[in-house]
């Protein structure tokens, strides 16, 4: 089973009471950032909170991810050096237009690792947050073989795309980002990475959060970006399967077994034809239900 | 080395100031809201933090907001690259 990508939560690199407390609340993995949350007259004693923050604090099995600045400015290229060095696990690029900024940002991350002996130890992951980078999708996704996923940033979106995200008491919620949701998550399926949603930012609107969760889930998102604590046991709850679900995907492992041992490929469970797509949903659920902790191994070996 | 700031006084930061000695050595100054458990090991830190980048003449005030070493070590770092303008990464 691969890793849980359910929540990544930001916190600014800029906040050393942040950083210590944010594995409390048990998100998925913490994206510490050094983009836009500093301003750029912290760019440097960011860059060194979060390098000493990585080398020094347990996060136990938390995922650390850093946002970097982008290589074209004055800051990107030291972000690089700072937290490979620090033993970040994934670096995390904003704004990826192109495979060929990826493929630059791999060279830098290659000439740290070396310098220090741990090549291939560093993954990437690309936020794309332009039309550009929409279009292009599929050649980020599989511009390094350190890719680990690609994520939607829709602020920026929606403003290359000349136009306003829709708030929740509109009926037509989520439309403008439909299609850049799609070709993210097409794309990452294709590449066989993971794809990451755009973050939710009004905290007192959970209702309306619980509802983009539920869509970006339907859609085939493995996760969501947040911004807050709170949000972590809604996005948990969406993504983790119910014991219906759980139920009936052990009936459809179960009785796959039993039609392997009499030689018969296609089965019925309670009266439904159950055929490959099936069976793979079926594990797909009984994986997600053991990484949620809601059944364990020992259940389904003594089916 | 000039004068320089790093950090903030927000709760788990620390606010360090760093300036060229009028003395010998290092004569650190601090206020801490945890003094009297931890004043000599923020003390300590600040120490081996500069001598590491090998300041051994400056004059540091710090005020503590109960950061925890790595943000201290962070903070001392990054004021005593804006006081000498030395950089720990390559440009």
């Amino acid at each position: 089973m691969q890793r849980l990508r359910r929540t990544m939560m930001f916190v600014p690199g800029n906040n050393p009471g942040m950083m210590s407390d944010a594995f409390i609340y048990g998100p998925d993995s913490i994206m510490l950032d050094l983009e836009d949350s500093v301003t750029m007259a912290e760019k440097d004693t960011a860059r060194l909170l979060v390098y000493n923050a990585l080398k020094t604090i347990d996060y136990g099995q938390t995922e650390m991810v850093v946002r970097i600045n982008p290589l074209n400015t004055p800051y990107g290229k030291k972000d690089i050096e700072a937290v490979v060095k620090a033993g970040v696990h994934v670096i995390r690029m904003p704004k990826t237009e192109t495979a060929e900024e990826v493929v630059e940002v791999e060279r830098e991350i290659e000439k740290v690792e070396k310098e220090i002996g741990c090549l291939g130890r560093t993954q990437i992951m690309a936020a794309i947050e332009s039309t550009l980078g929409i279009v292009n999708a599929y050649s980020i996704a599989v511009a390094s073989k350190r890719m680990m996923g690609i994520a939607l940033g829709a602020e920026d979106y929606c403003a290359n795309l000349k136009t306003q995200r829709t708030q929740g008491d509109n009926p037509n919620f989520g439309m403008e980002l439909l299609m850049a949701r799609q070709m993210i998550v097409v794309a990452a399926r294709a590449a066989g990475i993971d794809a990451l949603d755009t973050v939710y930012s009004n905290l007192n609107d959970m209702e309306t959060f619980r509802r983009e969760v539920e869509m970006i889930k339907a859609l085939g998102f493995d996760g969501k970006s947040i911004i807050n604590p709170r949000q972590i046991e809604i996005v948990n709850d969406v993504f983790t399967p119910k014991q219906k679900d759980i139920d009936k995907a052990l009936a459809v492992v179960a009785a796959i077994k039993e039609a392997e041992k009499k030689g018969s490929g296609v089965i019925a469970v309670n009266g439904k034809m159950v055929d490959r797509p099936v069976v793979i949903r079926a594990q797909h659920t009984i994986e997600l239900a053991i990484a949620s902790g809601v059944l364990k191994q020992e259940d389904i070996d003594n089916e | 080395m000039k004068e320089a700031f790093a950090g903030t006084l927000e709760s788990g930061d620390i606010l360090v100031r760093i300036a060229p000695a009028e003395n010998k050595g290092l004569e650190i100054d601090l206020e801490s809201t945890v003094a009297y458990q931890f004043g000599r090991q923020i003390k300590t830190v600040i120490t081996e933090t500069l001598t590491g980048l090998g300041i051994n003449d400056a004059k540091v005030t710090a005020t503590d907001k109960g950061a925890l070493d790595c943000t201290i070590r962070a903070r001392v770092t990054a004021a005593a690259v804006r006081a000498t303008g030395k950089d720990v990464w390559k440009d």
